[in-house]
């Protein structure tokens, strides 16, 4: 009996022990997050600004997924189209398709599905860049010659994304809608003027600026977890590959959070 | 002058460095040389304040920087220069722009000036023609000229070298060695390098220390360490299988 005490003490004792370490650990990263995110926001303002590097970053991030982007936004216009035409035509309100493809691009999928597949494009090669210049030294090569690492790898790059990431979601609501147009009118029927005119009438600027503020934070959110993961990577290659698949995976997983949040806020 | 003063520093449960005390003195040449994985590079990364200590002072030039803030931190870096163990250049920039990197970012020179001082720093490693090659695209020895010039080129009180011969044929080897000791001469910079190249670094170097189970087992002049009587030192430096250090394969 003694014995069966005491094994079960010390297994408790040794679950409370796994528990504590586990809750130390996640503070002491969410509290390196937080400080990582804040020195980042601070030297967005502090000169001197880095713009060459801003403006590859500019190039790297936004022109080169300008493609994935417009495949993206144009079938998920088309998709959309597609789904919601058969919905309303079954209670008799298909003139309803054009507000409704661009209300949902607008203030939904084109903010969220514009952010995940950045994240996929250009936050992994991101994260992986920046944990390849930890593992090879780079980071420490800059810092001894007394220069600031976040300066030059993760400043541009947020600034970088706070404007490529609204530029790139109003390109997919923009093809978005009008590969809802190609589905909607010129397969399925429906007047070109009901599309465009209904969509004046139920989309204002309010919802214009939903689908803004919430691809501006998701460009600061998904930049902030990439270029956190690769500046704090493990060892070697797979520290790298694994800094890399967490940042893709937690970007991912917090946007459809935030996305709620302010979802809920701005409803 | 940078006095290392009973520094410690442990990963986890390892202890790596073990009370290190050691004291180099300016314009000297010294390498400190030790078992792989002895914390040699630890130690030399302390210098720099590239990593933290668990306790112990390093003093540069009178101040400890363990305790110093960034500013204060990075105006004694200023005068550091460092050569990386694989190089440490920068992937996405040309061999020009990688020497120039430094002058660009901590001077006000004009373009030209600039111009001047990276072709100097690249005849001073023997390099010429390579000037819009990316790092991948030379060879290691190259990688190491380059460092050494990206290093140079701001002219620091002190550089620190880490390995900077790792890898290289014996030639090659010869050839960095002659370089760093002809460089030292020229510029009179205070010198730390970590090298496993025993016996080649004895003919280049003022003093030796030897790092042994975190702590400066020995410190001389190459000739005191070659007439050394210590049979760990005697053991390191013969390469013998039999002695008093274990091995472990």
């Amino acid at each position: 009996m003694e014995n069966g005490i005491s094994l079960w003490h010390r297994t408790v004792a040794e679950w409370l022990r796994g528990a504590g370490s586990w809750a130390l650990s996640t503070l002491k990263t969410l509290g390196r997050m937080y400080i990582f995110l804040l020195y980042s926001l601070a030297y967005v303002f502090v000169p001197p600004f880095k713009y060459r590097i801003f403006l590859r970053q500019i190039q790297f991030i936004g022109t080169k997924s300008m493609v994935v982007i417009f495949l993206m936004g144009s079938f998920t216009g088309m998709v959309l189209a597609l789904q919601i035409f058969h919905t309303l035509r079954k209670v008799g309100s298909e003139a309803m398709l054009g507000p409704a493809v661009a209300l949902t691009l607008i203030r939904e999928l084109g903010p969220v599905l514009s952010a995940l597949t950045i994240t996929g494009r250009a936050g992994s090669a991101l994260t992986a860049e920046i944990g390849i210049m930890r593992i090879t030294e780079q980071i420490d090569a800059l810092t001894s010659m007394a220069l600031n690492p976040m300066r030059y790898l993760v400043v541009p790059k947020i600034v970088a994304a706070m404007i490529t990431f609204p530029l790139l979601t109003a390109m997919f609501d923009f093809i978005g809608i009008w590969g809802g147009y190609l589905v909607g009118v010129k397969l399925l029927g429906l007047s070109s003027g009901t599309y465009f005119s209904q969509m004046k009438q139920f989309v204002d600027m309010r919802d214009i600026l939903i689908g803004f503020y919430k691809s501006f934070s998701f460009g600061v959110l998904v930049l902030w977890i990439c270029c956190y993961k690769g500046f704090y990577t493990g060892y070697g290659a797979e520290g790298v590959s694994k800094s890399t698949t967490e940042a893709v995976v937690m970007s991912s997983v917090l946007i459809l959070i935030w996305d709620y949040f302010l979802g809920t806020l701005f409803i | 002058m940078i006095e290392i003063i009973e520094l410690t520093k442990s990963f986890g449960p390892q202890k790596v460095l073990d009370g290190v005390n050691l004291t180099i003195r300016d314009k000297e040449l010294i390498a400190i040389i030790g078992e792989s994985g002895g914390g040699k590079s630890v130690l030399l990364k302390h210098l720099i304040r590239l990593l933290r200590p668990n306790s112990g002072k390093v003093l540069v030039d009178g101040e400890d920087i363990t305790r110093l803030r960034r500013r204060a931190l990075d105006r004694i870096r200023q005068n550091f220069g460092v050569v990386f163990q694989g190089g440490a250049l920068f992937d996405s920039l040309t061999i020009y722009d990688n020497i120039a990197f430094p002058v660009r970012e901590k001077t006000r020179l004009s373009e030209s000036d600039i111009h001047d001082k990276v072709e100097e720093a690249l005849l001073d490693v023997g390099l010429k023609g390579i000037e819009e090659k990316y790092p991948d695209e030379i060879s290691g020895g190259m990688k190491k000229r380059v460092a050494l010039a990206r290093a140079l080129i701001t002219e620091p009180k002190i550089v620190l070298f880490d390995e900077p011969t790792t890898g290289l044929d014996p030639i090659m080897l010869h050839a960095i060695h002659k370089l760093i000791s002809d460089t030292h001469k020229k510029y009179g910079f205070t010198g730390v390098m970590i090298s496993h190249d025993i016996p080649e670094i004895f003919s280049i170097v003022d003093r030796i220390a030897f790092l042994y189970k975190g702590k400066i087992e020995v410190i001389g002049t190459p000739d005191e360490i070659r007439a050394s009587g210590d049979p760990i030192v005697r053991q390191f430096i013969t390469g013998s299988l039999t002695g008093p250090i274990e091995i472990v394969y």
